[in-house]
Formats: structure tokens, C-alpha cells, sequence
């Protein structure tokens, strides 16, 4: 068990209440690229310690979204964010704040595993390591062997930690991003698509990783498997042509949803 | 049924648009085409690689001769009389070879011929011979078997460069001499010599009188252990011929040869046409015939710096002054231009400016390096007064050259790091700089050192830019500095080529072969580390 774990778990206490507190907020939020709008005023929250996916057609804004939440938006030059994002009603685009730090709270899964081609050990000791999170070796090899454990990727590869990460199969490396992602204990972390390039054994692997995380972490996951989207999360976010269609508690939202084009959507008739 | 039969082809196969004869037309032209592709293309590499191997095969048979140097040993008197140990600086070594030269040719006593045959030696003997003794003052006392390198004319000579060596063969009739040196008429017991003559390019008079001008080839009658030029020949009485000589070698005695025991030696090339006079020809075959001559290992050539005399002239100082340009420019055109491509890659704001400092890095690329040269010349000596001639300047004038090579190929090869690497890096909090020197840098290392090695190469060959800043002066020293005036190995080669003595020759495809081997050992290191350290994704 590690800090945050116990941190997240006395957040969840002090909240009290049965519905989660958010802990990520985006108010009218719009991103431009250039002269094109891609998102116009979306208003979505995160709730702790929960799953919120991510749904539309492709195009519509739901990954702009999603790269909001930890300004990774900031590396395209011609990208422009407006509204407001808050985490733990800290506003994340605030001059003040380091984006370094914002995005060692908030992590990313990206769609493609991308392990750096380094050592199994490397890649998720690279993080810990930058943010000074280790005194020394041997707590940095605990880091190591707990984050590998949470992403359920220790039992297959204790014994090459020193072979290169991109020498696994296409499963286990998500899992190692997910493991490097999870090192430098953040308290959020965004998945964009993070199955979309593997199998169906391998992403019933990841999904059932997922819903493990979330007892400690906050997770938002881009889908475009309405399937995954039911199985893993609390609440879903409907995204169309960059509006924010609608946004509810997952049952809900497959069931009965309050939308025309979230039901069209759902249902395979568009998209 | 007819009708449907009649819309199936010979084959059975139903015709359409891609089975009919024009859709088989079609198809023939195409694989036509590209069969003509192929072979134009084959052919274009066979016509490269002809040209290659002749390049090189050129070059190489070139370049052996200068590989190996012809010495000579002599039997050289260092006793107290001759070298006083006290005063080992004030010695004439030279005269001291020279005399044991001349002792082995007691009968050569004319002034001319004195200075001919001292100067079968090379005029860089008494320097090697000084330092043989400062190194190994055993020597002194006595008399030394030495071996000193031959003077180029001789050296290529010996090596069949200088002229064309005809036949030797016994003359199959008596030979009688009327002297044993100086001018003498030599009887022939037959004819057969005067159309010999003929054949060699005799001029003939009307009286039938055969004149061997040095314009025709060199006919020397070897036998009584002595050696007779040829200079004339008429009929004689009885069928017989007679002719006149010039000794070269003294004869022991003036009996007559029988027919076999004399030879013939004919030199194809005339006197006039060659650099090599046919005395110093008959000394130099008499020293090789008693094994006095022998070929080495031609270290001068690889161990010393630059000479007037083919002989003494090495590569070395220019290696070295190669050496020394290229550890400046490494040392400047890499940081520099390693950290020009990853502030322009990955941290200038994509803008007006930064366009244009991007196409005039390119154009940079193109401009003709004595454009360089003249650069280095206004602003490097001119305007900083730095010393001319020097490594150090010549450094810079290349790095300059050669930076735009390194951005360029730096950029390229950072921009070859997949994006999703930089991503995974700042998606778990790394800074910008970290992301670059942690993960993209080392990624694109092997392209930035390919590229890096290749500018080298191409910085190592160049001439044209060092010709400006002096670095084209003649320089016997090798370089112990960057401020040392050098010379560089291209710029050396380009002296070579312009040096009248033909052992140059040879010496400048030497030289070119060197280059040719460090241009090559430069380009395979490129290739293993892009073949090692290659990463794919």
C-alpha cells in the first residue's frame, strides 16, 4: 500500500457523502485549432474515484477533451483552450500552476503503447525517479515492483525487469504504460483508447485492470467500444461534432438515455 | 447455345475488357516498359561500377611503386679520421656516403661523371645517417655496412618506371675490342649487328655508316666484365662489322670475346627521352648485380613530412595536420550544431523568423566551400588575426561547412523520434528539456552521428576553402600544434599533383589511396553505428 493510496482513501472519508466528490472540473470548456473549433463549451465533471468514459463518433472532440485535463494539448502550437478546468478545484490552466506537476497528478495511457525502448525497470522507474520520488535504490525497487503489480504485469515479467520494454507483446506493454503511468502516483489518470490496438483477450486483461485502478485512482478512458464503455465506467459523457450531447451515470445512459442521437449512437444506427 | 459460346474466347475464358486483345496489348506494352526500366537501371550501376573499379584499379596501380623504396648498403668509414665523436654536428655525413659510393667505381674519374654517380643517392642521406649515429653512437669507430635510400631517378628506375628495358641476349659471334677504356672500335665477326642497329633507330649515312644518336635506343655490348656503349657501326671487311664505343665500365683485358661470352643490353627508350642517362643505368644494374641493392618497406613515405625531393617526401605532417583540422571542426561543428537542430526542432516557436533561418540553414548547405575559404580568410585572419596556415583555422573554416551538414541531419533524425515517445514522457511529468535529453536525444543519436561522420568525411576531402587560408604553404615540419602551420592531406595531394618530378607521381596516388582508406574507415563506422544502434518502432 502506498501513499496515495491512504491519501485517496481519506479524500473519500472526508467527502462523507454516497455520491463521489469531483475531483476534476471542466466549465464552457472550447478548444480551438487555428480557425477550427473543435469543442464549443463543454461542462463535464469527474467524479472521484470513479470511471468516466468518453463516447462519440470519431471527430468529436471527446480526446481534445480528454487532452485537456492535463494540458498535453499545450505541445500542439496551434491549439487554444478556453474556459476552465479545475482539479480539486484548482483552475489547471492557471498561469501559476506548473503543467510539470499538473501532469505528474494527472497521468496518461495513450492509444498506442508507446514504452520508451528502454529497460522493463527503466520505464516505470524513469517517472519516480524525475519527480524525486525514491531515496534511494531500494525504494525506488519498491515503486518499481508495486506499480507493476497494480498494472498485473509483475508475475509475467520479474524475471527480464532488465530487458527492453518494447520487446513485450502489445497487451503487456499497455499494461506497462498503464505501470509507469501508475509510479508517479497520480491522483487522476486519462486513458485515451488504451485497448484500441489490442486483442480481445488482452483488452479484457487491461478492463478488468481498469476497474481495479479505480478504487484508488480517478480514471476518465476514451472508448469507441460501446461494450467497454458499459462494462468499465460509472458515468458516460456522449460527444458529437464537439458539443457535449450528454452526460450521466453509465446505467443510465445505455438504458435510458435522455438524448435522440446518444440512443442513435448507442444502438449502431450512426457513428 | 451459339450465342453464348460465341461470348467465351479461344480459351473457353469469357472475354471482357480485361481479356480481349487490346486489354492483352496493353498488358505486354507494361511489362515491356518495365523490363526496359529494369535494364536501363541495371545498366546505369554496371556503368558506375566500371567506372569505379577503373577509378580505383588506376589508382592502386598507381600508388604500389611509392609503397617501397630502393636502398642501397654501403661500406661507410666512420672511423676517428672521418667523424671526430666530439663533434658529431660538424660532420659531413654526405661527403662521407658519397665517398664510399664513388670507392666501389675507382675508374669513374671525370668530374661529370663523379657528380652522376653521387647522385644515385638520395641528398637526404647524411640527415638519416646523422641521426642513425646520434641515436646509436656504437657505430662510430669503424666502417658500417649502411643502407642509404636511393635518389628518386634511380628508385624509379629500378622499379621499370623511368624506362623501357629491352632484351639482353648473348651476341652469337666474337667481339674484339681495341682498347679497354675510353673511345674504342669494337670488330663484330658478322653483320647481323648492323641491322640490329637499323632496327633500333639508327640514323644511316650514304656510305652505309650507322649513327646511334641519343635518339635511338641504347646498344650496350657487356663482356671482359666491362660494359661498351655503342655509338656507330659500319661494314667491315669479310662480312665482318665494326663499331664504335664508348666504355662505360673498363674491360679487363682486350682478348677477344668468343661468340656467346658477349652480350647485348638494349635500353628501348633514347637517351634524350629519359631522366636516367645510361652511365647511371650500367652503375645501378653493376650495385644490384653484386646485391647491394634491395627494396624496403617504404617508411619515409609514411613517416615523414612534406620534401622537395620525391625521395624524402611523406605523408605524415599532412595525416597529422588532418588529424588536427578535424579534431577543431568536431570540436566545434558538432555541440554547435547538434544544439542549433534540437532548439530549432523541438523548442522554436514555429514563426516567420524561424522559417527563415531554416532555408538559409539549407542554402547554407550549398554554398561552394572556397566561398567559405574567403570567409575564413576576411574574418578569421583578416579581421581576428589568427595565424595563418593553422589547424585552428582551418578547423573553423570547415566547421562552418560542415554545420549546416549536422543541422540538417540532426533535425531529420530527431524528427524521425516517433512523437508518441515525446508524449509518453510528458505524459508522466517530464519537462520539456527532460523529455528531449532523456528520451528523443538518445533516440536520434546514431542519425545525428551518421550524419555527423559523414559531414567529417566530406569536411576531410576538402581542399578548395584551406587553399585561402595558406594552408596550401609548403611545410616540411610536422605539425606539434593547432597553431602550427599544416597542411592537410587533400591540399597535399593537390602539391603532389603539381610537382614536376615524376616520383611525385606515384607518391600523389599513395597519398589518394590514404585519404581513400580514412574516407572509408570514416563511412563504415557510420554504417555499424546506424546498423547498431537503429531502433525501430
Amino acid at each position: 500500500m502506498n501513499i496515495m493510496t491512504e491519501a485517496s482513501v481519506e479524500q473519500k472519508l472526508s467527502s462523507g457523502a454516497n455520491e463521489p466528490s469531483i475531483k476534476m472540473k471542466g466549465e464552457k470548456v472550447s478548444v480551438h485549432y487555428g480557425e477550427k473549433r473543435a469543442l464549443f463549451d463543454v461542462d463535464l465533471d469527474v467524479r472521484e474515484n470513479q470511471v468516466t468514459a468518453l463516447i462519440g463518433p470519431s471527430g468529436c472532440g471527446k480526446s481534445t477533451f480528454l487532452r485537456c485535463l492535463n494540458r498535453m494539448n499545450d505541445t500542439i502550437d496551434i491549439a487554444r483552450v478556453s474556459g476552465k478546468i479545475t482539479l480539486d478545484s484548482e483552475d489547471i490552466y492557471d498561469p501559476k500552476i506548473d503543467v510539470v506537476e499538473l501532469r505528474a497528478r494527472v497521468g496518461m495511457v495513450f492509444q498506442k503503447p508507446n514504452p520508451f525502448p528502454k529497460s522493463i525497470y527503466e520505464n516505470v522507474a524513469y517517472g519516480p525517479r524525475i519527480h524525486g520520488l525514491a531515496r534511494g535504490k531500494a525504494e525506488l525497487d519498491g515503486i518499481v515492483e508495486s506499480s507493476l503489480k497494480k498494472a498485473g504485469l509483475f508475475n509475467e515479467v520479474k524475471d527480464r525487469l532488465l530487458e527492453s520494454g518494447t520487446g513485450l507483446s502489445g497487451g503487456q506493454q499497455q499494461r506497462l504504460c498503464i505501470a509507469r503511468a501508475i509510479a508517479v502516483s497520480p491522483e487522476v489518470i486519462l486513458m485515451d483508447e488504451p485497448c484500441s490496438a489490442l486483442d480481445p483477450i488482452a483488452t479484457a486483461r487491461v478492463e478488468e485492470l481498469i476497474d481495479e485502478l479505480r478504487q484508488n485512482y480517478t480514471i476518465v478512458i476514451v472508448t469507441h467500444s460501446m461494450q467497454q464503455a458499459a462494462r468499465v465506467s460509472q458515468r458516460t459523457a456522449m460527444f458529437h461534432l464537439g458539443y457535449l450531447v450528454e452526460e450521466g451515470a453509465t446505467d443510465k445512459m445505455f438504458t435510458n438515455p435522455d438524448d435522440k442521437r446518444t440512443q442513435d449512437y448507442i444502438t449502431g444506427r450512426f457513428g | 447455345m451459339t450465342d453464348a459460346i460465341a461470348s467465351f474466347g479461344a480459351g473457353g475464358r469469357p472475354v471482357s475488357i480485361h481479356t480481349d486483345d487490346a486489354a492483352k496489348a496493353r498488358l505486354k506494352g507494361r511489362y515491356r516498359a518495365e523490363a526496359w526500366f529494369k535494364w536501363l537501371g541495371a545498366g546505369a550501376v554496371a556503368l558506375a561500377g566500371f567506372f569505379l573499379v577503373l577509378l580505383l584499379s588506376t589508382v592502386v596501380t598507381q600508388a604500389i611503386p611509392a609503397l617501397r623504396l630502393n636502398y642501397l648498403t654501403l661500406p661507410i668509414d666512420l672511423s676517428a679520421a672521418k667523424v671526430d665523436p666530439a663533434k658529431l654536428d660538424e660532420v659531413n655525413y654526405d661527403s662521407i656516403a658519397q665517398e664510399a659510393l664513388a670507392a666501389k667505381f675507382p675508374d669513374v674519374t671525370r668530374r661529370q661523371d663523379k657528380r652522376l654517380l653521387r647522385g644515385l643517392i638520395s641528398t637526404g642521406t647524411g640527415v638519416f645517417l646523422r641521426k642513425d649515429i646520434a641515436a646509436d653512437p656504437g657505430m662510430l669507430g669503424g666502417t658500417v655496412d649502411y643502407a642509404v635510400p636511393l635518389d628518386d631517378f634511380a628508385d624509379l628506375y629500378l622499379k621499370g618506371l623511368l624506362a623501357d628495358v629491352g632484351s639482353d641476349e648473348a651476341i652469337s659471334t666474337s667481339v674484339t675490342p681495341s682498347g679497354t677504356s675510353g673511345d674504342i672500335d669494337l670488330t663484330f665477326g658478322d653483320n647481323g649487328m648492323l641491322a640490329l642497329a637499323r632496327g633500333h633507330g639508327a640514323t644511316e649515312a650514304e656510305n652505309g655508316m650507322l649513327t646511334l644518336t641519343s635518339g635511338a635506343s641504347s646498344l650496350l655490348v657487356v663482356f671482359n666484365g666491362g660494359t661498351v656503349k655503342l655509338t656507330a657501326l659500319s661494314p667491315g671487311a669479310n662480312g665482318t662489322a665494326i663499331a664504335k664505343g664508348t666504355v662505360i665500365e673498363a674491360l679487363d683485358s682486350t682478348a677477344p670475346a668468343a661468340s656467346g661470352q658477349a652480350s647485348l643490353r638494349v635500353i628501348d627508350t633514347p637517351e634524350a627521352s629519359r631522366k636516367i642517362s645510361d652511365k647511371e643505368i650500367v652503375w645501378l644494374d653493376t650495385l644490384k648485380s653484386a646485391g647491394l641493392i634491395e627494396s624496403r618497406f617504404n617508411s619515409i613515405f609514411f613517416f615523414t613530412g612534406a620534401s622537395r625531393e620525391p625521395e624524402l617526401a611523406g605523408v605524415w605532417g599532412a595525416v597529422v595536420g588532418s588529424f588536427l583540422t578535424m579534431i577543431v571542426t568536431l570540436a566545434i561543428a558538432f555541440p554547435i550544431g547538434v544544439s542549433a537542430a534540437i532548439y530549432l526542432e523541438e523548442f522554436a516557436p514555429k514563426n516567420r523568423l524561424t522559417t527563415i533561418i531554416e532555408v538559409n540553414i539549407n542554402n547554407l548547405a550549398a554554398v561552394p566551400s572556397i566561398v567559405f575559404g574567403l570567409l575564413g580568410l576576411a574574418v578569421f585572419l583578416n579581421f581576428f588575426g589568427l595565424p595563418r596556415s593553422a589547424p585552428v583555422v582551418g578547423g573553423m573554416v570547415l566547421a562552418l561547412m560542415t554545420l549546416p551538414i549536422i543541422i540538417i541531419a540532426s533535425r531529420a533524425s530527431l524528427r524521425a523520434v516517433p512523437p508518441s515517445i515525446r508524449e509518453a514522457a510528458l505524459g508522466i511529468g517530464a519537462s520539456k528539456v527532460q523529455t528531449v535529453f532523456h528520451h528523443v536525444l538518445p533516440l536520434a543519436m546514431p542519425g545525428i552521428m551518421t550524419g555527423t561522420i559523414l559531414g567529417m568525411a566530406h569536411a576531410l576531402g576538402e581542399t578548395a576553402p584551406l587553399l585561402m587560408i595558406g594552408m596550401v604553404a609548403f611545410i616540411v615540419d610536422i605539425p606539434g600544434g593547432f597553431t602550427d602551420p599544416a597542411t592537410i592531406l587533400p591540399v597535399q595531394i593537390f602539391m603532389w599533383a603539381d610537382f614536376p618530378e615524376a616520383g611525385f607521381q606515384q607518391k600523389t596516388s599513395a597519398a589518394i589511396l590514404i585519404l581513400l582508406l580514412f574516407l572509408v574507415i570514416m563511412n563504415a563506422i557510420a554504417v555499424i553505428l546506424r546498423r547498431r544502434f537503429e531502433r525501430r518502432w
